[in-house]
């Protein structure tokens, strides 16, 4: 059992079948680190100053009214589900192509892979505006482009986490199947499709599940937003309960969060069980495994004969692409390097790739000098300290309530099989959905938003605790259990002997997955709003949405680059320790 | 004996189905032309003071026609000199050639069988076996067809639409070598292909490869054979090719095995020859011929640079002491290791420590206990750890370890810095090996710690190793 990196989908790691790769380069934060936290700085600048420019040109006023009828309700839900799976089909693209690139080429490594690594820290909420904008200079005065960005959202929550998880399997490929592909000569084309693609299959369709399950909280954020004072909407159920919100309408709150249930529930069942079950056949080990994936929907499509009918008109299709791959090459390695002109080219790639961060960097510095100072930043960094405390404090509590809790179930094979799809489902459901009613009952009762903000936050971010404690003790062995009960082992020693330490990998899995999440949702959670009441907390999750919302882009970029900061060094400094330490003493 | 009557009925079989005979007449094509040399070929891996040499001045030809094993124990270089063949691995000097031209990627004209078999589980026995013919290009129905045949010859009809992980073993390795032999490689190559084979399938696939390759169907026209197991390769090779392995993989000897196949084991020129390989492999006919091995190193002149230690527990060199004492102080090693049901590769680890640590001698084909070997061997726990310290404390790395620690003020040293040390002798895994056997040594010994979580070696207060436990 093992982790991959920050923001990790808890449940990858959890469910045993994915090989979630162990931290590569995780130990040093090094200049690598920090050119291409640069880089990304940069090109987020880049994009953001684009569509500066070109949003001045667009006059076509959307309007933003959404028909509150629940009647609708069944054409918002296609309409968000066509934006995930669109994302989800982006996203796949999306690694296909960097990691293959990462892990092929040795100099896009270095860039790629770090980069990577800082692009899973930024608050990808907080560049919402930049997609928003962005896409609308694109597609002026079509609805295409507000449809971008808010697939682009949900594309930024899925892809870093597949990306990595694919790398890393291209990476780790068995040494012998690599040998087997040059041995017999296969294409490259034939290397990706039969070799790399199933090897990794596993992993992407795991990683690809977890995403997706992210992917609704962005989905009901990126709907309906405000962006430079002016609202957006898009036809979804996210923009449906938002305009139930605005209007201060209960019910229709309920009926939205009823659709959204039936949703995330309806694509697990016909989506990704039968996904997961078929993935089965590409585990790489030798014997039948004792415990499978099943689903009842693919044993349905496998009774069915619309494979049999299928197979005889795509075939062709395949030997045809595979025909045409073979353009790409063989796979083989020239057995002789000339190490001058490798060391040249690396010389090249180096001094252009350095000299184009720099040479943003210095154009960034002196447009954030120009607008407001360089102390720009001064104010988030304080701000920061604010949702770091809520973030710890979150994770606290969670910890002390969920943990014993997960234990309990994870002991008992009969409350595990009850709990473990339910849970799973909690996590999917994007907790902003519930805001509303959380605003609510802080009116109700007077609860300053302060306190409350943690409390909005935990409610996403708190499942990928429980799940992970389930998990890890579940996997904590029966002997071991059966010994310490022989010994007399029991109460606070019985913890302190084997289920803190047992349930230990998994559970730091599940921290850092909760505090990833929870940075991220305190941009939606530090300000909320019911009917005609906002509720605003001090934090940098509420600087960063006012900055949002009036299109203060100097103080946007301070925001988020500070955010990105601070998630990057708590996981520097407590998660990644911790990992280490779970990997080194703890693993069972 | 079950073994002896299998083997004795195949032979029968192969006899009555005149199989045997068929192999003189039916000589394949072009017998004798040179396939694949190499010359002069060196291959290390990158050190911490540079390159280390795992192969050296390896000068090999294989000719059409003849079975080739490269023979050696584990680390002797035998898997990479493969790997360098079939153009897997790049060589760092010399050449390979295939048909006279210089190897510039993988080997056109050699096909793999490994020893983890390889076969990409989510592919049937059939798409599998088609996977080479699919990389030249041939159309779908053709190597359909060349499949079914490749899968008949090998004895795998019926199993044409089974996953891998349906199949037990030996049908697994059955489809690695139809799927080699399918697209008729000029060289098999094969590494270690029953290894991972239970000895009865083994036996049987073994059997069964000969016969077909004796009948003259074989569609490839020599095999280089990579194994551990003599009695593998001279049941199987016309040529054996033994590797050293100390400091890095030379040839140490080439024996011509000139028995008419299918092969006698029971007769004297199969036992004499298993006996000379024998030898040859466990190093001690020829004391001395290559300086720098370890064999050769005196006593005083031990460094833990050309005397690494041997990667063998505690647990098992005792075991093994005691099992010698029961034997009145000598064995037989080829009979030990069969009394065992173990490879020479299991046990050789374990003697070389015996030796090492003074507790027993090698004379001949015989391992001898010394004296305070057969004391180690009789005494009780406490006992025999104040031998084993006396006699650690002297075995080179234990006692690099001990003396640093002792001229350390505070006791303690991160792991590195012995790994730092070693590392310009060794590749880091080597070094990651040795390390471990000197943890467990100094730890038995009770002559220092170790921490794993800081990676710290600390020297026991208590050092002189007599009855301190925790």
């Amino acid at each position: 059992m093992s982790i991959r990196t920050d923001n990790q989908p808890a449940e990858t790691a959890v469910r045993t079948p994915v090989p979630a790769g162990p931290p590569r380069r995780m130990s040093r934060f090094s200049w690598v680190d920090a050119a291409v936290a640069a880089a990304v700085l940069v090109l987020l600048y880049v994009v953001l100053r684009v569509g500066h420019g070109t949003t001045v040109a667009f006059n076509t006023h959307q309007n933003v009214h959404i028909d509150t009828d629940p009647a609708r309700l069944p054409y918002d839900a296609a309409r968000s589900l066509l934006r995930m799976f669109a994302a989800l089909a982006l996203s796949i693209m999306f690694t296909f192509v960097y990691a293959y690139a990462a892990a092929k080429s040795r100099r896009l490594e270095r860039i790629l892979i770090p980069a990577l690594d800082i692009l899973q820290s930024v608050p990808v909420l907080g560049f919402l505006t930049v997609a928003v904008t962005g896409f609308i200079a694109l597609f002026p005065g079509s609805m295409l482009g507000l449809e971008f960005a808010s697939i682009f959202a949900i594309f930024t929550s899925q892809a870093w986490n597949m990306t990595f998880g694919f790398y890393y399997s291209l990476t780790s490929l068995p040494r012998e199947l690599d040998e087997l592909s040059r041995s017999f000569g296969f294409t490259r084309w034939m290397r990706f499709w039969k070799v790399e693609v199933p090897a990794g299959m596993i992993g992407l369709v795991w990683n690809g599940m977890m995403s997706f399950g992210g992917g609704w909280f962005f989905l009901v954020a990126s709907e309906a937003i405000s962006v430079n004072n002016q609202q957006y909407a898009l036809p979804g159920v996210g923009s449906y309960a938002g305009a139930a919100i605005t209007d201060g309408d209960l019910g229709k709150v309920g009926w939205a969060i009823l659709t959204m249930a039936v949703m995330v529930i309806g694509v697990n069942f016909l989506f990704w069980r039968p996904l997961t079950a078929w993935a089965e056949k590409f585990k790489n080990e030798q014997s039948e495994a004792s415990e499978v994936q099943r689903s009842v929907v693919l044993d349905f499509l496998r009774r069915s004969h619309w494979p049999q009918l299928l197979g005889p008109v795509l075939r062709p299709v395949g030997r045809g692409l595979s025909a045409a791959g073979r353009v790409l090459g063989r796979d083989d390695r020239p057995l002789a390097v000339d190490h001058s002109r490798q060391r040249t080219g690396d010389f090249v790639f180096a001094v252009i790739a350095g000299g184009l961060i720099l040479w943003g960097l210095a154009d960034l510095g002196d447009y954030l000098y120009d607008r407001t100072g360089l102390g720009v930043f001064g104010e988030p960094l304080l701000l920061g300290l604010a949702t770091l405390a809520r973030v710890l404090v979150l994770v606290a509590l969670a910890t002390v309530i969920w943990v014993p809790i997960g234990v309990k179930i994870g002991f008992s094979p009969r409350l595990t099989r009850i709990a473990q799809p339910v849970v799973q489902v909690l996590a999917s459901f994007p907790a902003n959905f519930l805001f509303p009613l959380a605003v609510w009952f802080f009116l109700r009762t007077g609860l300053s938003i302060n306190i409350g903000g943690t409390l909005l936050m935990a409610l996403g971010a708190q499942w990928y605790i429980l799940f992970n404690t389930i998990a890890g003790a579940m996997a904590i062995p029966s002997d071991l259990r059966e010994a310490m009960d022989d010994l007399g082992v029991t109460g606070w020693q019985r913890w302190k002997r084997l289920i803190i330490p047992g349930i230990f990998p998994s559970y730091v899995t599940g921290g850092i997955t909760a505090s990833g999440g929870a940075w991220n949702a305190s941009i939606v959670s530090e300000v909320v709003t019911f009917g005609g009441t906002t509720l605003t907390a001090t934090g940098l999750g509420a600087y960063i949405a006012k900055a949002t919302e009036s299109g203060d882009y100097p103080h946007l970029i301070a925001g988020v680059a500070v955010m990105s900061v601070y998630v990057v060094a708590l996981n520097r400094l407590l998660w990644r320790r911790l990992y280490r330490l779970a990997e080194a003493r703890y693993s069972l | 004996m079950v073994l002896n009557t299998l083997r004795n009925l195949r032979a029968d079989r192969a006899a009555r189905a005149g199989l045997a005979h068929l192999t003189a007449e039916r000589s394949r094509p072009a017998d004798g032309e040179l396939l694949l040399e190499t010359v002069g070929l060196t291959k290390s891996y990158a050190g911490a003071d540079g390159e280390l040499p795992v192969l050296s001045g390896i000068d090999l030809q294989v000719r059409a026609g003849e079975v080739v094993a490269l023979l050696g124990k584990s680390g002797s270089g035998k898997s990479t000199l493969l790997r360098c063949m079939a153009g897997l691995l790049p060589v760092s000097s010399g050449t390979v050639t295939y048909k006279d031209t210089p190897l510039t990627g993988a080997n056109p004209g050699t096909a793999m069988v490994f020893q983890t078999f390889a076969l990409l589980p989510w592919l049937t026995v059939q798409q599998n076996v088609e996977l080479g013919l699919e990389a030249k290009g041939v159309p779908a129905a053709e190597r359909a067809d060349a499949a079914r045949h490749a899968i008949d010859l090998i004895g795998l009809d019926g199993f044409e639409s089974a996953y891998p992980k349906e199949l037990s073993g030996g049908m697994r390795q059955r489809v690695g070598f139809a799927r080699a032999l399918v697209v008729e490689p000029d060289v098999l190559m094969m590494d270690e292909p029953f290894s991972a084979l239970d000895v009865l399938t083994a036996e049987n696939l073994r059997g069964e490869l000969m016969e077909l390759w004796e009948s003259g169907q074989f569609p490839t026209r020599a095999i280089v054979l990579v194994t551990h197991n003599i009695e593998e390769a001279v049941l199987m090779a016309d040529r054996i090719i033994v590797l050293g392995a100390r400091p890095y993989g030379t040839i140490r000897e080439v024996f011509e095995v000139g028995l008419d196949r299918p092969r006698d084991r029971n007769s004297a020129a199969f036992e004499d020859l298993i006996d000379r390989v024998y030898r040859t492999m466990t190093g001690r006919h020829k004391e001395g011929r290559t300086p720098g091995r370890t064999e050769g190193v005196e006593l005083e002149k031990r460094t833990a640079a050309n005397t690494p230690l041997p990667q063998a527990s505690v647990d098992g060199l005792s075991g093994l002491a005691e099992m010698i004492a029961h034997h009145d102080g000598r064995a037989d090693l080829a009979d030990l290791a069969d009394d065992l049901g173990l490879e020479i590769d299991d046990i050789l680890p374990l003697v070389d420590a015996l030796d090492l640590l003074g507790f027993a001698a090698v004379h001949g084909d015989d391992l001898l206990l010394t004296d305070t070997g057969t004391e180690f061997a009789g005494a009780d726990v406490q006992k025999s750890k104040t031998i084993f310290a006396e006699a650690a404390v002297l075995v080179p790395l234990v006692k690099l370890i001990t003396s640093s620690l002792r001229q350390n003020p505070d006791a303690t040293l991160r792991a590195g810095f012995f790994r730092d040390v070693l590392a310009h002798h060794f590749t880091s895994e080597q070094v990651t090996r040795q390390l471990e056997t000197a943890t467990d040594w100094g730890r038995y010994a009770e002559l220092y710690s170790y921490d794993a979580e800081p990676q710290e070696y600390r020297l026991d207060r208590d050092d002189n190793g007599s009855g301190r436990r925790e």
